[in-house]
């Protein structure tokens, strides 16, 4: 008797969704539904512009995955997991080919070849790019293949649809998912053999970022509370350069300077004449100054603190806001219009101003966390992830996997630009053998999960909606969400203290106050947001409390989680290579007292000291309503971790 | 003194089968505000000019930077996205409606499935022969590329079938967009492999010569994807195709 196809539950139209659906079709052993809020094609992953990373070293400068890797690994400030990055920067090269087969329109060189630019945290042009808009030209490829699967019956899409959480057997393992028809509002199960959550990250927390509204975190929170570890949640990027909006902060992509951006303030404080007539010698270019090797390409992180320091520490902000300079006008407009047009007009559109003839005014956004739901993976003797091991993007829960910007393990402390869309699609493709090798080895005991297992499922579901739909207390959830999000900026943001991370964090249960005296402003029964908001509101609730007591707990500086009272403060002469030096004296024997100045010495043993206690992942578990934080170690075999430098 | 204000005049409709009527509201003036802040500023205190505590105005978003589609509406008789509709740059009262030439889900929510369906019927994709690696793509002069890539940026908004006079809520027509599409994917070197079973799809009922040549779509298209060239291209593959068919027959 011929074997029944596996059924996969991939929850998520961004690219990690599309990515392993499209994976787990070819092998033709599985039927795929695919669930999610909106029409795939406008998943969050449309809104990434800049580019997406690869070694391909098309401009003979030198490059190889394994620089990539280095770059990744340090960008990360060594709290990502090494095998994995490995592999994927190994595997990038492959995967730009691919998308490229695939017809994504990639910029291209006068030979025809792929182009690449420069993006931050390398020296090396590593990007590849489609046009100012490569995300969504990514996701349309990958859109266009499931289209075509689905055309032939192999995948079933459910969009308008709402992931609620796992159905979980009496053993904790996964059978299914919960799902809600966001028009009828009717709630019911779904068996697979595996579930997916490829359901991107959960920047509204947060009031001010680039996420699309849909970005709430909730699908990855829920399988927190339904005993899933949540790692890294404190590692929150800000993005330095956004633009000010009241619905969203709008990116302003990496990408513009990539192509030559330069971020300055007028050396004179409050200084309000029009950013033209300011001579050249009275502007600061502050991080040209400060990182002379890296420039207004140095990562995020340090952007983002620096143009902190330059607004609120010396106080130069534009005419005193809290704004700087992007400063493209002395580039040619043709030379703009086509390395940048796309996020140059959106700047236009959304603040009439043209950025070819003035300088953009930008400021810090929540952009992206490196955190999510832990996976597990499995290496081979050599130390490579093996490809078909079905614990590779598992969760803690069996059965349940993630993927994306959902997971945690490729960006460390801090995220590179233009490695998340790879991260995303280099899970989708890598999790799929491993997958259907859990599903083959469960396929018989998910036909003997009792009935009852899904039918609880669905009652505790309905009744939580029922109750929802009913509050009527005085808080509108809308509102709750924005003042939840406002806390979380003005505390958990660039510069931390853990002060006001302790207020912040106490602060958290009287918005659980508050959320219990919600009200459900829509009455309406069919294609009614408002219930779904509110479940999604309480999950946001819990995990700003994973956000916070992380941050809280981790009494270091370590990549975007930035607390000055930790600070090694590293000598300004020092060079991380003798941190190198001094790792291999030690491992030799001992290390003599005048091989290195005696500040250096000092500031490698606190590094190191440091690195003992903090260099883990923090894992948060769901005990009593909180988010119970212990730390794992993080495999550092493939390359010693090192202090970071720029400049 | 009085505030400042931004007034908004918005037909609702609570469900598909039930009847459209206008509500009316007015929410305080903020700097930066866009025609998505607006309706933010109503789910938050949900009431209209004299009415409190009705239901929030419910509309489909995503992006907030026209990218996904989502936000599409008739915002002042116009078609366009909501997102990039800033309060400073249009007049008020702002006059809000669904599009007309789709289903109505709910008030400013429609279902632009038959978009999609559109998608699927003229084989928008580029075949390959599986994921593995395969090595490099095929060589292309990057102005193929441009042109490729600015018939890529079509977010599936429906603008353009908004705007045109033979796209009708009941017939068949597949409209501009997916026009543009068969263009987009006989324009790729793998994708040409496969052109004629996209012109196939174009050439019956509904398809390239039911188009009146109004040239309404690509007055609406935000994204300006030249669609009128799409549908003269069109045209001429298909017109070539035909005779091709005629003489081999
Ligand atoms: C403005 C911006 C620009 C960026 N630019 C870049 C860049 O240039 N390069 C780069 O590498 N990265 C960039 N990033 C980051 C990158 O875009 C994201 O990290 C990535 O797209 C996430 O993809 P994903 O597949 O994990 O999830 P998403 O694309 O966010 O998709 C999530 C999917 O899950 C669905 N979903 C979520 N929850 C549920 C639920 N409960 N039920 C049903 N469906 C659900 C959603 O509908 C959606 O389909 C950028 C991010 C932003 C915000
Ligand atoms: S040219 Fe006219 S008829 Fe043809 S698709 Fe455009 S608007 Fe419609
Ligand atoms: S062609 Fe233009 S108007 Fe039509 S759906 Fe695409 S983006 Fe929208
Ligand atoms: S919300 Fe995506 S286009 Fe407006």
């Amino acid at each position: 008797m011929a074997q029944r196809k596996k059924k996969i539950i991939i929850v998520g139209g961004g690219l990690a969704g599309l990515s392993a659906a499209m994976k787990i079709c070819e092998s033709d052993q599985a039927e795929v539904t695919l669930v999610a809020y909106q029409s795939l094609k406008r998943s969050h992953s449309v809104c990434a512009q800049g580019g997406i990373n690869a070694a391909i070293d098309s401009k003979g400068e030198g490059d190889s995955p394994d620089n990539h890797f280095y770059d990744t690994i340090k960008g990360g400030d060594f709290l990502a997991e090494q095998p994995l990055v490995r592999d994927m920067c190994y595997k990038a090269p492959a995967i730009i080919h691919l998308m490229d087969r695939m017809g994504v329109a990639f910029n291209r060189t006068p030979e025809g070849h792929l182009a690449f630019r420069r993006f931050g945290g390398t020296l090396y042009s590593r990007t590849a790019f489609s046009g100012a808009t490569t995300g969504q030209q990514l996701v349309y490829s990958l859109d266009e293949q499931i289209r075509k699967y689905e055309h032939d019956g192999l995948v079933q899409k459910m969009v308008w649809h709402e992931y609620l959480g796992a159905v979980l057997d009496s053993k904790g393992v996964c059978r299914g998912a919960i799902i809600h028809d966001l028009r009828t509002n009717e709630i019911f199960t779904l068996a697979g053999d595996a579930v997916i959550l490829a359901t991107g990250g959960p920047s509204q927390v947060y009031a001010g970022s680039t996420a699309s509204t849909v970005n709430t975190g909730a699908a990855a929170t829920m399988a927190y509370m339904q005993g899933a570890k949540y790692a890294n949640g404190e590692f929150i990027q800000i993005h330095p350069t956004a633009i000010p909006g009241r619905d969203k902060l709008r990116l302003m992509s990496e990408s513009a300077r990539g192509e030559g951006g330069r971020i300055w303030v007028p050396k004179r404080e409050g200084d309000t004449r029009d950013p033209l007539k300011i001579p050249e010698m009275e502007r600061y270019y502050f991080l040209e100054e400060k990182y002379p090797l890296f420039g207004n390409l140095v990562p995020r992180d340090v952007a983002s603190r620096e143009i902190y320091d330059v607004v609120y520490n010396q106080n130069l902000g534009i005419g005193g806001q809290s704004m700087v300079y992007l400063d493209l006008t002395h580039k040619s407009k043709e030379f703009l219009q086509d390395r940048l047009g796309g996020i140059l007009d959106i700047y236009k559109k959304f603040t009439g101003d043209d950025p070819k003839l003035t300088p953009m005014k930008i400021f810090p956004a929540v952009h992206y966390s490196m955190g999510g739901l832990w996976t597990d993976y499995e290496t081979d003797s050599a130390g490579m992830i093996e490809p078909k091991s079905p614990r590779n993007q598992m969760t803690s829960i069996q059965g349940l996997y993630a993927a994306g910007e959902a997971d945690c393990h490729y960006h460390g402390a801090n995220r590179l630009g233009a490695n998340s869309l790879l991260s995303c699609i280099y899970t989708g493709l890598m999790m799929g053998p491993g997958v259907l090798s859990y599903a083959a080895q469960v396929s018989k005991s998910t036909e003997d999960v009792p009935s009852s297992v899904f039918d609880d499922a669905k009652s505790y579901w309905t009744g939580r909606f029922k109750s929802i739909s009913q509050l009527n207390g005085r808080e509108n959830p809308y509102k709750l969400h924005r003042d939840l999000g406002e806390m979380m900026m003005a505390n958990v943001l660039i510069v931390r203290d853990n002060k006001t991370l302790e207020k912040a964090f106490n602060s958290i249960s009287d918005f659980e106050t508050r959320f219990k005296d919600v009200k459900c402003v829509d009455s309406n029964d069919w294609a009614n947001p408002t219930p779904s908001f509110i479940n999604q509101l309480y999950c946001m609730i819990q995990l700003s409390k994973i956000i916070t007591k992380g941050a809280l707990m981790r009494d270091e500086f370590r990549g975007a989680h930035y607390k000055p009272e930790f600070d090694l403060k590293q000598p300004s002469d020092f060079d991380p290579h003798e941190y190198i030096h001094y790792q291999e004296q030690k491992n030799f024997g001992e290390v003599k007292d005048d091989a290195f100045p005696k500040s250096h010495l000092d500031y490698m043993k606190r590094f190191e000291a440091n690195n003992n206690k903090w260099l883990k992942t923090s894992i948060a578990q769901f005990e009593d309503n909180q988010p119970n934080i212990t730390y794992a170690d993080v495999n550092t075999s493939l390359m010693i971790p090192r202090p970071r430098k720029y400049d | 003194m009085s505030q400042k204000t931004i007034k908004l005049k918005i037909k609702r409709q609570d469900n598909p089968r039930s009847k459209p009527y206008w509500q009316e509201f007015e929410i305080p003036y903020q700097p930066l505000s866009n025609v998505i802040s607006c309706l933010q500023d109503i789910q938050k205190s949900p009431a209209t000019a004299n009415e409190l505590g009705v239901n929030p105005v419910i509309w489909d978003c995503s992006c907030l930077e026209e990218v996904c589609g989502s936000c599409t509406m008739i915002i002042n008789g116009r078609v366009r996205q909501a997102c990039t509709a800033l309060v400073d740059q249009i007049e008020s009262p702002i006059v809000l409606e669904p599009m007309s030439k789709f289903p109505v889900v709910r008030d400013l929510m429609v279902d632009r499935n038959r978009m999609f369906r559109a998608l699927k019927k003229v084989k928008a994709w580029v075949d390959i022969d599986g994921s593995q690696d395969l090595g490099e793509g095929p060589i292309m002069a990057d102005s193929v590329r441009a042109t490729r890539y600015t018939l890529s940026e079509c977010m599936t908004c429906g603008c353009c079938l908004e705007a045109c006079p033979q796209y009708t809520k009941d017939n068949s027509f597949l409209g501009a967009a997916a026009f543009s599409q068969v263009r987009l994917f006989n324009l790729h070197p793998t994708g040409a492999m496969h052109a004629d079973e996209r012109l196939e799809e174009v050439m019956g009922k509904g398809g390239i010569a039911d188009c009146g040549n109004a040239q309404a779509c690509v007055e609406a298209c935000p994204k300006n994807i030249p669609l009128t060239d799409s549908i003269a291209d069109i045209s001429r593959q298909t017109s070539l195709k035909l005779l091709k068919d005629l003489l081999l027959k």
